[in-house]
């Protein structure tokens, strides 16, 4: 009984790291499928998304609501901007040279982050208090019910999005072949664009949502990144399903990982999973071959 | 152009010619901190304390009549960095005496340079092996981690607890913790039931916790620096995780409550004295210098002084005892320095001598507690 609930808490506190990990692997994928880039600034737009959150709330006085919103749209400023800047000037550069340069990309908003507002570490109150709610015999804290909400959201919202929309399915023609999509008149470049909005978007929103949680600084970025990328090479940097289950996998194991065998192989795991599915299944565990994206 | 730089170089040789001319030239003192990077927790309120104090010291005439001067190089907590820097601060600006380095790799990389060219080097990093064996040229200011870990097993001795678990970060302060946790628990009769860790960079330790839950231990030991322990206190209430959690002195500030909120509520933890200044009695010998160097920090950097900014006090402080007693050579800073007794500091009272680089004794910390939002002494 003691170890069925030990399992219990240790598959509901997977799920909710794993619901955060699925959507910083979403907004992966989708700069992916629309460039074909991996932009390994991701990670530090979940950072700002928290950074200025609390910026905005403490300094600026705003009431949490219009403190997301700013928050989120700011992000998305800087996405816009690192577009414009740093990939479309540089119309045929290989991917991965564009891969390189959002590596640089993630070192400069680190710097210009901390060199603003500092190294320590900073937190955002929960949304909706403190007080942990019980569920078979696990324990679990209402933020994570916003996280899984917004995930769902996003979900719903996407998928939405990139099947009922024309945005959404030009957005997909580009990835499945840009030069076709571009004969059909549609302008790639502008796709490109979205996507980074979208994607920048999504991550700070990620970033809000788990700031309470996992408190926030200029370096949260890195690791959250690097394991929302592992949750897209799951999915195959796929369609969002695949992503999503991704995550939701690979914070699970972690958990149980952690708790079964040895927390200190935790980290190790997710980068274990990551090389097998390099090698194995480079299309993603969900995938048979090339097959539909986004 | 031409002008400017004429001009320039005239303006500075002048103003090297009036200090000349006013006093006698300064003593030079250098100090390596890491002032960015990882450690930076650490060196950045050294860097802040000591600049503060030789300010100080100047302003109130200097020592021996002679102005101080602090050249600090920042380490970014890489020890190829220390060794280079402090290969300059001895070969370039000839400093007579060394502060920092700020973590204990740097201090490991550094103590082979300065035992060489034979120059004092007070150390603000806490790692054991520094100053044992005794080396001749190298003391340190902050506490051993021993000392921390006795004062917790000291209370849990007292309190009949003796099966702990243990929950350490995975890097060098954290398994330094471990190792000394491990090693001591014999001598207090603990036994410990559970060893977990966690990375720096984890948002979750629920499974560790829950897997401590499940032991059967009756206190849980969590060794690590903000951020994690913060998240380990919040997700310990959130399991509802009924056991004395202990920390280490490694989140003995602030910003620990900060982060950790309601959760932080009835923590203990192993702390320098600096924390609980004011609640000191009156007899505490430390108590004086304690609330100086609370009121100095405050009026410059407007921030609270912590114990890590107190390690590069207490290191200017010694250095400016040696030099009033000795002279201002490294060698007569040198056997000032280790002649030293009953310095009452910020970190705690130190004695050097010839067998004891380090100085301090386990009353350098305190046990104190979180309640309501602050700090408390446990008695």
């Amino acid at each position: 009984m003691e170890l069925l609930n030990q399992i219990t808490q240790f598959v509901i506190s997977g799920l909710a790291t794993g619901a955060i990990y699925a959507l910083i692997g979403l907004s992966f994928a989708i700069i992916f499928n629309s460039t074909g880039i991996i932009n390994f600034a991701q990670g530090e737009f979940v950072m700002l998304g928290g950074v200025l959150t609390i910026f905005s709330i403490n300094a600026l006085k705003l009431p949490l609501v219009f403190a997301v919103v700013a928050a989120v749209a700011g992000t998305t400023l800087v996405g816009v901007a690192f577009e414009r800047l740093a990939i479309r000037p540089l119309k045929d550069a290989t991917p991965l040279a564009l891969i390189i340069i959002t590596i640089g990309t993630s070192i400069l908003i680190r710097g210009v982050v901390m060199l603003l507002w500092g190294k320590d570490t900073q937190v955002l109150a929960p949304f909706s208090g403190n007080e942990p709610l019980h569920i078979a015999g696990a324990t679990l804290l209402p933020q994570h019910l916003w996280i899984f909400g917004v995930t769902i959201l996003v979900i719903v919202g996407s998928r939405l999005f990139f099947h009922h929309t024309i945005s959404g399915k030009a957005m997909r023609a580009c990835s499945f072949n840009r030069r076709a999509a571009n004969l059909v008149g549609i302008s790639v470049g502008r796709m490109v664009l979205f996507s980074f909005i979208i994607s920048a978007a999504l991550g700070s929103l990620a970033g809000v949502i788990i700031a309470p949680l996992t408190m926030t600084a200029y370096d949260v970025g890195i690791m959250l990144g690097l394991k929302g990328f592992c949750a897209a090479i799951m999915g195959g940097m796929g369609s969002g399903f695949a992503t999503v289950f991704g995550g939701l996998i690979l914070g699970m194991l972690e958990s149980l990982g952690a708790g079964l065998i040895s927390s200190g192989y935790k980290d190790a795991i997710a980068f274990l999973i990551l090389l097998l599915i390099l090698f194995i299944r480079p299309q993603g565990l969900f995938k048979k071959g090339e097959t539909e994206r986004v | 152009m031409k002008r400017l730089i004429s001009t320039g170089l005239a303006s500075f040789a002048l103003l090297c010619f009036s200090t000349a001319a006013f006093a006698a030239a300064p003593i030079k003192i250098g100090a390596l901190f890491a002032v960015t990077g990882p450690a930076s927790f650490l060196g950045e309120p050294e860097r802040n304390s000591a600049q503060m104090v030789v300010d100080e010291i100047n302003k109130a005439g200097g020592v021996k009549g002679r102005q101080l001067e602090l050249v600090v190089y920042d380490t970014g907590g890489d020890a190829t960095k220390a060794v280079q820097l402090a290969n300059k601060l001895i070969k370039n600006d000839r400093v007579v005496a060394i502060i920092g380095p700020s973590t204990t790799g740097d201090t490991m990389a550094v103590i082979p340079v300065v035992e060489k060219a034979r120059i004092p080097l007070i150390s603000c990093s806490a790692g054991i092996k520094i100053t044992e064996p005794v080396k001749k040229y190298v003391f340190k200011t902050a506490q051993n981690d021993t000392l921390a870990v006795a004062r917790i097993f000291e209370q849990l001795k007292k309190e009949k607890k003796t099966k702990v678990a243990l929950l350490t970060v995975s890097d060098s302060f954290g398994s330094s913790g471990r190792e000394q946790l491990k090693s001591q628990a014999s001598r207090f009769g603990i036994e410990i039931v559970a060893d977990d860790t966690y990375s720096p960079k984890d948002t979750d330790m629920t499974a560790q916790l829950t897997k401590i839950r499940a032991s059967r231990a009756q206190a849980v030991i969590c060794w690590g620096t903000n951020p994690g322990p913060a998240v380990v206190a919040r997700n310990a209430k959130q399991l509802g995780l009924n056991l004395p959690l202990y920390m280490s002195h490694g989140v003995s500030s602030k910003k620990f409550i900060d982060l950790a909120g309601d959760a932080a509520e009835g923590i203990r933890l192993p702390s320098g004295k600096v924390l609980v200044a004011d609640l000191l009695p009156k007899s505490d010998k430390q108590k004086a210098s304690l609330l100086a160097f609370v009121k100095d920090y405050q009026r410059h950097y407007k921030a609270e002084g912590d114990h890590f900014g107190g390690h590069a006090w207490d290191a200017v402080m010694l250095l400016k005892g040696a030099i009033e007693r000795g002279g201002d050579t490294p060698e007569g800073i040198r056997t000032q320095l280790e002649a030293t007794r009953g310095f009452a500091g910020i970190g705690g009272v130190f004695s050097y001598s010839a067998h004891d680089h380090a100085g301090l004794t386990k009353d350098a910390f305190v046990l104190v507690e979180v309640k309501k939002k602050d700090w408390a002494l446990v008695k």
